[in-house]
């Protein structure tokens, strides 16, 4: 790898936890250097000051310690040998396999030209009620789930992955647990999946700041695939709070002014960078796309923390996992979970009455939360109260709990059922034009 | 021209040590690996100058050369902008090569071989002034003018103009000839730079017309006028962007302007989808026709988001110097101050207050003072009705982007995140927000000409009661159904009418989407007339089963296309159901 007349420089001035810093010319700006054998990027160059980011952290570097620019931003080698493979931060295998050969590209490229994309219309169907009914999800949309980190959003993930049909699923850890990490690997392998999956890996024994390359390792890789080979592309990232935090780290070791919570101004510009990765092609670029699953872990369920706050305004809404305590199971909460792209597919990719549905048992849920208060506080419930309490437990036992495994006609028909049983006619106000058939 | 070499990167922040004088705000670009990359001057220490780079600055080194412009950021105005995909720096998107946009890209805006129907409107002899129309070109079926230059100064008399006839925009059309003899040769663009603002009209009154957009909780209860200024706050996931796309589908103007700021491109791809699919409610011609997208989407250059909000602006009062009325939609202007905080930050200028830049303020009501209903030179009038939203961080709107420009805009129409989870939409808190406008006299008087001098009391009357239905509920909330008589559920229930009538609307739905101002009153009406009856009921219960089956019919009433069979129907049944 080193070529022969390559400088090496070996005298830094200045050390700081997560910097290096030396005087060196010819060098540009994002480029790789290695410091003592470890990856380093540039990161600041004023004059002759170059400052650069070591990945690993400081920790033993001496003044004297070589250093080596690499005159290449951070690179991944592509081609169809990725499939299979597990990988490291900087997109090393970590499975024991052989060195991937093929093209290299520089990682965190070029956006998309907005006018080269398509608009997503393709239904992923995941079998979930809670999500293909209520939150519909759509081939190239990038949503996470807003989670606490008890609850069960790496093992629903996996399950719409395996559900969604994609010819590639990459999946992105950050920080993940080495548990964690082997569940993924033990869930695809037993579902037969292996051959589907690429993974970048970092774990909690990993250095934090290499996490800032694994969602760029993992949406190269998924560029290759959906553009060269026209894939349908499922990119997993779990978890973005994980990756929020090491940018903290890194602006606050380059003395910048930290904006709410802690987190650099640019942090919107920075998660916006990776979710607007998804994209579906139109045909004449061959009809891949990119689908963008991500985990953001909140803090109590606190979403007006800055990193899910800045995150629910760039993704195409997002899914809460909420565990009901009237029938004991996880359920996908119907009130604050959002799809914006169902409505391209929504009585359009299913059947018509599917939005009118979904709208009127959420807001027929929602009196039931109302009724639940009301008897909280200690009041009489009216019939209605009553009624709507019975159908909201059917309803998270039958539609919203993540163990439902339908298709979205049998979840629109389930919930006729559920309408007809517990209320009038006009208590649901939907359109006659729908009533007159499924109200029999 | 200046010359210089670079001397330091940060991000997109570098500086250039110069050979010459440079100016604040002027154009360079620094070469480095065959790309051209644009730059703007922020700042000049001594021979050190500071530019925000509009592209990444990836392998950029020290020692690379800069070019400087002479000229600070400005864009060509003319025939053939309309239903194009610019970036933030004018680039027109369909012309750039690939699938990714490449950097140091920069396509031409206009078409320069396209010809253009020709009509003059002046003569050999007369005398013009900076803007004055010389002639008439047709785009789309719109009436544009060829203008004197913006930046001419004093008279000037026409020499010759070219006759009726098919040109191209970078044909000389005609000559002029000032007062002191100076030959002005004139093709249909001008050139403009975007920072600052066009004051070529004489006079700026206060606005009075209403600008009709369809949506009921906008026209009837917070209306807007043309040349007038709203903002949209909201948390995420509370329909910002299906209100804002709504407005642009039906409002009553000549030309939209969609500015999507550091938004999502697939927003962008809906609306150059769909655009040209739909059609305008008050011409019948196709939405796209009228359209221009500015996209700086939020993974495209940060630099160039904070230009291209200022681009979509200069090419709106471009419009209304040809007497047209413009609306613009700025999406969201949140991401333009986040924008201005990263470069502020970058310069490690003191921070003001949430690490925004100190002068936000004046920014922000700098850029909506841009908007207005102006009287031209020549006694005609245009407009440009400015909506922009913004994105509180966590929702909480005591943030320095909505107190700024909660100070300049005239309207509000203020998301709550729970109509949102009771998807109540368009979920915009009917008690919080307001419209000015409904407070200004000549408003009232155009209003009682348009519709009648009764409509005014009867939506304030109707506000009212929304407001003591709130405090109703709020009672029922801590007393109990029963605790509370049971005129107070009627009060509630009639709020409640005022809510799911008037104020809900189903942006998805082919015939509610759409409500025309004549419908709107028929509405305003019939509400108007449930609310006033008298009721009496025996229980609670009784009140509710009423209301709730009113409200069913009411709404069978909005799905159903105005004065259809159905239509009527409904509305008899109402009746009945009153009497």
């Amino acid at each position: 790898m080193a070529i022969a007349f390559q400088k090496i420089y070996t005298k830094i001035s200045q050390i700081t936890k997560a910097t290096c810093s030396l005087k060196a010319t010819g060098v540009g700006y994002d480029e790789l250097a290695t410091i003592n054998g470890r990856l380093a990027q540039v990161v600041k160059i004023a004059g002759e000051d170059v400052t650069l980011q070591v990945f690993e952290g400081t920790g033993g570097i001496p003044t004297d310690a070589e250093v080596t620019f690499l005159g290449k931003a951070p690179s991944l080698k592509v081609s169809d040998q990725l499939a299979g493979r597990f990988f490291n931060a900087y997109g090393n295998p970590i499975d024991g396999g052989p060195e991937i050969e093929g093209k290299e590209v520089e990682i965190g490229g070029p956006s998309v030209n907005p006018v080269r994309r398509r608009q997503p219309s393709e239904l992923i169907a995941t079998g979930i009620a809670g999500i293909d009914l209520n939150n519909t999800l759509v081939s190239g949309q990038k949503i996470p789930f807003f989670a606490d980190p008890d609850q069960p959003f790496n093992e629903v993930m996996a399950m719409v992955a395996l559900r969604a049909k994609a010819d590639k699923i990459i999946l992105g850890g950050m920080g993940m647990t080495n548990d964690d990490y082997y569940f993924f690997r033990n869930t695809f392998s037993n579902a037969g999946a292996l051959d589907r999956i690429i993974a970048f890996m970092n774990t909690t024994e990993d250095p934090a700041v290499e996490r800032l390359l694994v969602p760029d390792m993992a949406l190269t890789a998924a560029e290759y695939f959906a553009v060269e080979k026209h894939e349908k592309v499922l990119v997993l990232l779990t978890d973005m709070t994980s990756y929020a935090e090491s940018l903290s780290i890194v602006s606050n070791r380059m003395d910048q002014i930290p904006s709410k919570d802690s987190m650099p101004g640019s942090l919107y510009s920075d998660l916006a960078k990776i979710y607007e990765k998804a994209v579906q092609f139109p045909d004449e670029a061959g009809g891949g796309s990119i689908t963008i699953i991500a985990v953001t872990t909140l803090n109590g369920g606190d979403i007006t923390h800055a990193v899910p706050d800045n995150t629910g305004y760039i993704t195409e809404g997002q899914l809460f996992l909420r565990r009901d305590s009237d029938i004991g199971k996880v359920i996908v909460d119907p009130f604050r979970s959002l799809s914006r792209l169902k409505q391209l597919v929504s009585g359009k990719k299913t059947r018509k009455d599917h939005s009118q549905v979904m709208n009127a048992a959420i807001r027929l849920y929602s009196d039931a939360a109302n009724a639940k208060t009301k008897l909280e506080n200690g009041f009489d419930l009216t019939d209605y109260d009553n009624r709507c309490l019975e159908f909201a437990k059917d309803y998270a036992n039958k539609l919203l709990a993540i163990d439902v495994n339908l298709d979205t006609t049998e979840m629109l028909d389930v919930t006729w059922e559920l309408f007809r049983k517990y209320f009038k006619l006009e208590e649901v106000n939907i359109k006659k034009e729908f009533t007159d058939i499924y109200w029999k | 021209m200046t010359k210089g070499t670079v001397s330091g990167v940060i991000a997109n922040m570098v500086t250039i040590h110069v050979d010459g004088p440079v100016s604040q705000g002027e154009i360079c670009y620094i070469m480095t690996g065959g790309d051209r990359l644009m730059s703007e001057v922020i700042k000049v220490v001594g021979s050190d100058v500071y530019v925000q780079v509009f592209e990444s600055t990836r392998g950029l080194k020290v020692g690379s050369p800069a070019e400087f412009t002479g000229h600070m950021l400005e864009i060509q105005l003319g025939p053939g902008m309309l239903s194009k995909n610019y970036d933030g720096l004018q680039n027109d998107l369909d012309k750039m090569e690939g699938v990714f946009l490449k950097r140091g890209q920069y396509t031409e805006p206009l078409d320069n071989d396209r010809e253009w129907d020709f009509t003059p409107i002046v003569k050999v002899g007369d005398t013009v002034q900076a803007s004055d129309w010389l002639a008439e070109v047709i785009e789309n079926s719109q009436k544009l003018k060829v203008m004197v230059p913006f930046q001419m100064e004093g008279k000037a008399k026409v020499k010759s103009i070219a006759a009726v006839g098919k040109y191209k925009c970078r044909d000389i059309v005609a000559v002029l000839e000032t007062e002191s003899g100076e030959e002005i040769k004139v093709d249909m663009v001008q050139h403009w730079p975007v920072k600052f603002a066009m004051t070529n009209y004489k006079e700026k009154p206060r606005p009075f017309k209403l600008l009709e957009t369809g949506v009921r909780t906008i026209d009837t209860f917070n209306p807007i006028v043309e040349g007038g200024t709203g903002f949209i706050p909201g948390p995420f996931g509370t329909g910002k962007t299906v209100l804002q796309h709504a407005i642009s589908k039906q409002a009553e103007a000549d030309i939209v302007i969609i500015a999507a700021c550091g938004e999502r491109a697939n927003e962008v791809v809906e609306i150059f989808t769909e655009f040209p699919e739909l059609v305008d409610p008050h011409t019948g011609r196709k939405l796209m026709e009228r359209t221009i997208i500015i996209a700086n989407t939020s993974n495209m250059p940060v630099a160039a988001r904070e230009a291209s909000v200022y681009t979509a602006m200069t090419m709106a009062e471009y419009y209304r110097s040809m007497g047209l009325r413009v609306l613009l939609m700025a999406d969201s202007t949140s991401r333009w101050a986040q924008a201005l905080r990263e470069m502020s930050n970058r310069m490690e200028e003191l921070p003001g207050p949430d690490a925004f830049p100190m002068d936000l303020g004046a920014l922000i009501s700098n850029f909506y003072g841009r908007a207005g209903y102006v009287y031209l030179n020549n006694g005609e009038v245009g407009s440009i009705t400015f909506i922009g939203t913004v994105s509180p961080a966590g929702g909480n709107l005591k943030e320095p982007v909505t107190e700024n420009t909660k100070k300049v805009a005239r309207c509000f129409y203020g998301l709550e995140q729970d109509r949102a989870d009771k998807k109540r939409y368009p979920a915009v808190n009917p008690i919080d927000s307001y419209s000015k406008y409904l407070e200004y006299p000549e408003f009232a008087d155009y209003i009682a000409k348009r519709i009648n001098d009764q409509w005014i009391p009867k939506v304030l009357k109707l506000k009212t009661r929304m407001q003591r239905g709130k405090e109703i509920a709020e009672q029922i909330n801590i007393l109990g159904d029963d605790g509370v008589p049971v005129d107070y559920h009627v009060v509630f229930w009639k709020s409640e009418i005022i809510d799911f009538v008037i104020l809900q609307q189903d942006a998805f739905d082919d015939v509610d989407a759409v409500t025309s101002l004549e419908r709107q009153e028929d509405i305003l009406n019939l509400v108007t007339e449930i609310c006033d009856k008298e009721y009496s009921f025996s229980d609670f219960l009784e009140v509710v089963d009423f209301f709730k089956k009113l409200i069913n019919v009411c709404k069978q009433m909005n799905y159903s296309v105005y004065k259809s069979e159905q239509y009527n129907g409904f509305v008899g049944q109402i009746r009945q159901m009153l009497s």
